[in-house]
């Protein structure tokens, strides 16, 4: 399974975290197109910690997170 | 007079009472801009340095920018600049609210604080007319408390800047609050406000906006430019209002960066307990803003049955995850304590997180606490202990209302002090963002995030995405940003509106308020004069090479924990590299640097 953790705004209607079969999706696209993201929305895409992209192949044990524009000091 | 500034500057001498107005070097704000640039020069070359800054000698400085009450986005700053009792090295304390707006529209770019008062004493400007007024019946008066009885006294449209209880003892973790709770919040001018015996500064004033524009049309425009792009951008348009600063608690977390338990881990599985989020799902009442601010980054929060100001991203980590702590509502009544008794909320729960580490290891036991141990994640002891650290009475009180420098040396383990120049790092682990730590080891005023945020492209990911492991390019990023960053606390203006704005747009700012006809190449450099200004300051302070440093633990101990595990600071790489970036030699600039800078007063110092 795929964790996916959702972040400030995008938590609106899709909850905090949820699970998805790895056998359903193969990149971080995948997974914004099942929740209905729009790419632009998400500023931030962290595959186990690290900046990713939406093209980035995604795997099973995979915890991919989904920040709208946030930061500051 | 047509240039935003009003050419006029105030020397108040509190040991014989004089008030003097003196006139503006106006080659001097134009080479050094205002604010933190032109206070730190004033001071350099008044001799300030070598002062011991909590005795008369001393001066503080509170400064506006040019742009200050003007028309441009975010332009409510103001800085309070000193020589620092916690770093020994130049303080230079930025802070919003309106205080600093009506400090200018009184018609004042700047006061100078000589001498000692000889019992508490206020300043009263009211416009032209500044008095020394009796404060002997506020002392001990907490900021908020404060604040509403100097208004009901001097009228509602008054600002005060004050100090609290901390302040007044000479803690070395005190800050200067103005508008209830914002704060210049760092370095410990407070101490230096209360050796000399100043409660507060009220202001009022008749002017409700600047009229000594150079070109009010050209300002007009170059506003519209800014806020359009301010506008369209997600994170000055939409992201800060949303979430403040707040919102960054998941994301440094999920990056594991989030120092936890004074930086022994650096993630926290807890995190969202203390987030942007759950700020916003459980207290707040609406965003807040500084003077002119489209952005409104605060947090108005509801806490118990008061509306108070609530935590930004700093406090929340260092009361949060720091001091192993996941519970907000304590966080809330923590910061809620630092402003009410005008402490740094990020030196004194980082100094707390030491002092758990340290009775974690029985440096510190349980007799000597009065009652309340320092145990990891204690309510109780977070609460109480920023209490005492405000308001110290016992030998342990003041030891931690110190600074953890001082109390980590104290016991024998400087290795838990997670500090540089003895002033706390704030929120992101240098260990798994390599641009940042040049920043913390190398900014003049001690460890700061605000003084070169190189966490906007190496996390953010503006104005580009870099990536955070990697040391490469990041001595040029972290200087070009000390440079920007120095111009805009100079100009006046508030520090994020660069999450949108660049080095063209604050030049056409400066330019249409101020007459000159810089470029942004110019304007850059005149950052960097700034910058090397700082560092000649602390070299006559008695600052040394070594003291552009890191904690040895994020040099040496790997992080334990989270995505970033096994990570270590690979600053002894990139120092050298961000040295030859400045033109310095063994961490300061040489003779060759301060001429191409124009600062030929310092050559051979």
């Amino acid at each position: 399974m795929i964790e996916v953790r959702f972040f400030a705004t995008l938590r609106s209607g899709r909850g905090k975290i949820t699970e998805v079969s790895a056998d359903e999706v193969s990149t971080a696209g995948d997974i914004l197109r099942r929740f209905e993201i729009p790419e632009e929305e998400v500023h931030i895409l962290l595959i186990n910690g690290f900046h990713s992209r939406p093209e980035a192949a995604v795997k099973d044990g995979d915890i991919v997170s989904l920040f709208p524009p946030v930061g500051g000091g | 007079m047509s240039d935003a500034y009003y050419e006029k500057i105030a020397r108040i001498n509190l040991s014989t009472g004089e008030i003097k107005a003196e006139p503006l070097n106006l080659e001097l704000a134009k080479k050094f801009i205002g604010g933190r640039g032109l206070g730190t020069k004033i001071l350099y070359d008044e001799g300030v340095a070598t002062v011991d800054p909590l005795s008369p000698e001393n001066k503080l400085v509170f400064i506006t920018g040019p742009m200050t009450g003007s028309n441009s986005p975010s332009s409510g700053r103001y800085m309070v600049v000193t020589k620092s009792p916690l770093t020994g090295m130049i303080a230079c304390a930025n802070s919003g609210g309106i205080w600093g707006a009506k400090l200018k529209f009184a018609g004042w770019d700047a006061l100078i604080v000589e001498g000692v008062a000889s019992d508490w004493s206020y300043l009263y400007i009211e416009d032209d007319r500044i008095e020394i007024l009796d404060a002997r019946e506020y002392v001990g008066v907490l900021s908020e408390k404060f604040d509403d009885l100097l208004k009901a006294k001097h009228g509602p449209e008054c600002s005060v800047l004050n100090i609290g209880p901390a302040g007044e003892k000479q803690v070395l973790l005190s800050c200067v609050m103005n508008d209830k709770d914002r704060a210049a919040g760092r370095s410990g001018t407070g101490a230096v406000m209360g050796s000399k015996k100043l409660k507060a500064i009220v202001v009022k004033a008749t002017r409700k906006q600047l009229d000594v524009i150079a070109d009010v049309e050209a300002l007009k425009e170059a506003n519209r430019k800014c806020l359009e792009i301010m506008k369209a951008n997600p994170l000055t348009g939409e992201g800060l209002r949303a979430l403040g600063t707040a919102s960054l608690v998941n994301v440094i977390n999920g990056i594991g960066a989030l120092p936890t338990r004074n930086w022994q881990e650096s993630y926290c599985p807890t995190a969202d307990q203390f987030s942007g989020e759950t700020l916003a799902e459980k207290y707040l009442v609406k965003p807040g803003a500084c003077y002119h601010c489209p952005i409104a980054c605060g947090r108005v929060i509801k806490h118990d049955d008061k509306i108070v100001g609530g935590p930004e991203y700093e406090p929340l980590w260092a009361y949060g995850s720091d001091c192993g702590n996941d519970d907000l509502y304590t966080i809330d009544e923590a910061n809620r304590l630092c402003n009410e008794y005008g402490l740094d909320a990020i030196g004194v729960p980082c100094t707390i997180a030491a002092a758990m580490e340290l009775y974690q290891n029985g440096c510190i036991r349980e007799e000597d606490c009065a009652g309340v141990p320092l145990e990891w994640g204690s309510k109780e002891a977070l609460i109480e202990w920023t209490r005492r650290m405000g308001d110290p009475q016992t030998e342990l009180d003041w030891l931690m209302s110190s600074g953890s420098a001082r109390l980590c040396g104290h016991y024998g383990h400087p290795e838990f002090s997670m500090s540089v120049k003895k002033q706390e790092i704030p929120a992101y682990d240098a260990r798994a963002i390599q641009g940042i730590g040049i920043n913390y080891a190398t900014a003049n005023c001690g460890a700061a995030h605000v003084r070169g945020y190189t966490i906007a492209p190496e996390v953010v990911g503006i104005p580009v995405q870099l990536d955070r492991t990697v040391t490469d390019e990041k001595a040029v990023w972290a200087k070009t940003f000390q440079d920007l960053t120095a111009v805009i606390d100079s100009m006046g203006n508030c520090l994020f509106t660069s999450f949108a704005l660049g080095a063209p747009e604050y030049t056409a700012l400066l330019n249409a308020a101020t007459g000159t006809d810089y470029t942004p190449e110019q304007v850059l450099e005149i950052g960097e004069r700034i910058f090397n200004i700082e560092r000649m300051f602390n070299k006559a302070a008695g600052m040394k090479p070594e003291d552009d440093r890191l904690p040895k633990r994020l040099l040496e101990e790997p992080i334990s924990n989270g995505p970033s595990k096994g990570m270590v600071s690979q600053l002894p790489l990139t120092l050298p590299q961000y040295y030859e970036a400045r033109g310095w030699v063994n961490a300061f600039p040489t003779d060759e640097t301060l001429k191409r800078l124009g600062l030929d007063e310092c050559v051979g110092k």
